[in-house]
């Protein structure tokens, strides 16, 4: 390990150091981040941080030296994707999108947030819309679609099942059904145990 | 310009939530002589911030499938969102730039019966309206200005950004294209405090942690209002969501910090650029919506309305 990193793990703020999670980020395709220079800039332009304690330095940093525990941090999920960090950036770090690869990693660890979960599972998974139109409570955006002379379902996988049900098998394909699906249980031993 | 055609990405919040907007566009694609052809089947795009922050490659796949149903129509593509244009273009720009994510994509869409050709650009409304037509083309179509109107502009986050994968010259600080489209209108774009702001719903949090994005709008409201602009005119329905609900959002959580609750009217760039093409306020979804529980507007449009009434005649 990298005497620099060694010296910052050594004043002892930091436990549960996992060099997998850094190996992760290395896999992943985030070697670039190697090149930060601590500057700051991505906090300092950041609109989230203005307001929350998300610290972008902080967070890629945090990932870098294989801080396991920012994985279940919700800081990283306080970020808006407004993309000023990765235009910002002096070295060409592409932050935001280092940001969402360490996402998928924490989603890959099980940490996802309840409302997210739902999302992904009941409204994608199931609708193929992330803000669907057809449940039966929406029966009001429908009459609103047709006040405006527009048909009651657009002419999404809402109209097609068939397209609906590929969207269903591309997910399948693609691993997200079995990543869903792992989580849930996960989730369900988890609730039992306690 | 009469063969000018397009596939119409439709997305989520637009159709489902604010088809107001969806109306406007079509209205005023049609009165332009654009030709917008279903995209039978689309899905959500998947959205950026979300589900891209699950799992990127579900990300690529969906985003990809959705683009070659528009690439069986032999058309580009266009979308009246943000974030759809984000993730649709990201992908189309990942996808042509990296032969190797383009084969493992279509790996998968294989499996499915599709294949992502990316011959089919994705494009913004506001890019179609400003660089496919262009502001002098636009300017013909105007048939009343308005005569004393303070716009708010509020461009959101994806329509600039990434610079590097958007086609505006890496301009991303300063934008100025709606702020001319607005313009041409003869309404004002009023410069406020932090103009450029993100709307806070962006990358999952409006989802999860509405409290911050209901204090993005907080501030971004408050700044117009200290600019005295009587309308805002934004050209994505997330942020329009975001702008609109969150308004009410933020009264309810920040009452401390709020002297007179928000109430700054919310509308799309088409709906004020149709008004000015003299197209009728009904077919633009700016007409009082009959009897319908729990529907946007959140924040009444009727001072807008009431203010617009006699100066475009």
């Amino acid at each position: 390990m990298n005497e620099n990193v060694k010296k910052y793990i050594k004043r002892g703020t930091i436990k549960n150091i996992n060099s997998k999670i850094s190996q992760l980020f290395v896999e992943a395709g985030l070697e670039q981040i190697r090149s930060c220079i601590n500057c700051g800039t991505c906090t300092g332009g950041c609109p989230s941080g203005r307001r929350t304690a998300y610290r972008t330095r902080s967070a890629i940093r945090r990932a870098l030296i294989g801080d396991i525990s920012i994985l279940q941090d919700i800081d990283i999920w306080e970020c808006t994707t407004c993309y000023y960090c990765y235009e910002r950036c002096p070295r060409n770090i592409p932050v935001t999108d280092m940001i969402i690869k360490l996402r998928n990693i924490a989603v890959e660890h099980g940490n996802i947030l309840g409302n997210h979960l739902f999302l992904a599972d009941k409204l994608l998974y199931a609708t193929g819309h992330a803000a669907p139109v057809n449940a039966e409570n929406h029966q009001n955006y429908r009459d609103l679609r047709v006040s405006l002379d527009l048909p009651a379902l657009p002419p999404t996988v809402h109209s097609y099942p068939e397209a609906l049900q590929e969207c269903q098998n591309l997910m399948k394909v693609t691993g997200f059904r079995n990543l869903l699906d792992k989580i849930i249980i996960a989730k369900n031993n988890n609730k039992e145990g306690k | 310009m009469n063969s000018l055609k397009y596939g119409f990405f439709l997305g989520c919040i637009m159709p489902n939530r604010y088809p107001q907007i969806e109306r406007s566009i079509r209205s005023v694609f049609e009165e332009l002589g654009i030709e917008l052809l279903e995209m039978q089947g689309a899905s959500c795009c998947p959205a950026p911030g979300v589900i891209r922050g699950f799992h990127i490659p579900t990300w690529q796949a969906l985003a990809a499938r959705n683009i070659s149903i528009a690439e069986e129509l032999s058309v580009d593509i266009v979308t009246g969102c943000n974030g759809c244009f984000g993730s649709l273009r990201d992908v189309w720009c990942e996808l042509n730039e990296n032969p190797e994510e383009k084969r493992k994509v279509n790996e998968y869409l294989k499996q499915v019966g599709r294949q992502f050709k990316g011959s089919s650009e994705p494009k913004h409304v506001v890019q179609v309206l400003y660089q496919d037509l262009g502001i002098e083309y636009l300017k013909d179509h105007i048939k009343n200005k308005f005569k004393d109107l303070k716009v708010g502009v509020h461009y959101g986050c994806h329509i600039v950004k990434p610079s590097d994968k958007r086609p505006w010259n890496g301009e991303y600080e300063y934008p100025s294209f709606l702020d001319e489209m607005v313009e041409i209108t003869g309404a004002k774009s009023v410069n406020y405090k932090d103009k450029y702001a993100c709307c806070g719903a962006g990358g999952a949090v409006r989802g999860a942690i509405r409290e911050v994005s209901a204090d993005f709008t907080r501030e971004k409201i408050i700044n117009m209002r200290e600019a005295h602009i009587d309308i805002v005119i934004n050209c994505c329905p997330f942020c329009h969501f975001q702008l609109d609900a969150g308004q009410r959002e933020a009264n309810d959580i920040y009452p401390e910090l709020i002297d007179t609750p928000l109430n700054l009217p919310v509308i799309y760039i088409t709906q004020l650029l149709g008004l000015a093409m003299g197209i009728n306020p009904s077919r633009l979804g700016l007409a009082k919506t009959p009897n319908i529980e729990g529907v946007p507007p959140i924040i009444s449009i009727d001072p807008f309305l009431n203010k617009i009434k006699k100066q475009l005649i």
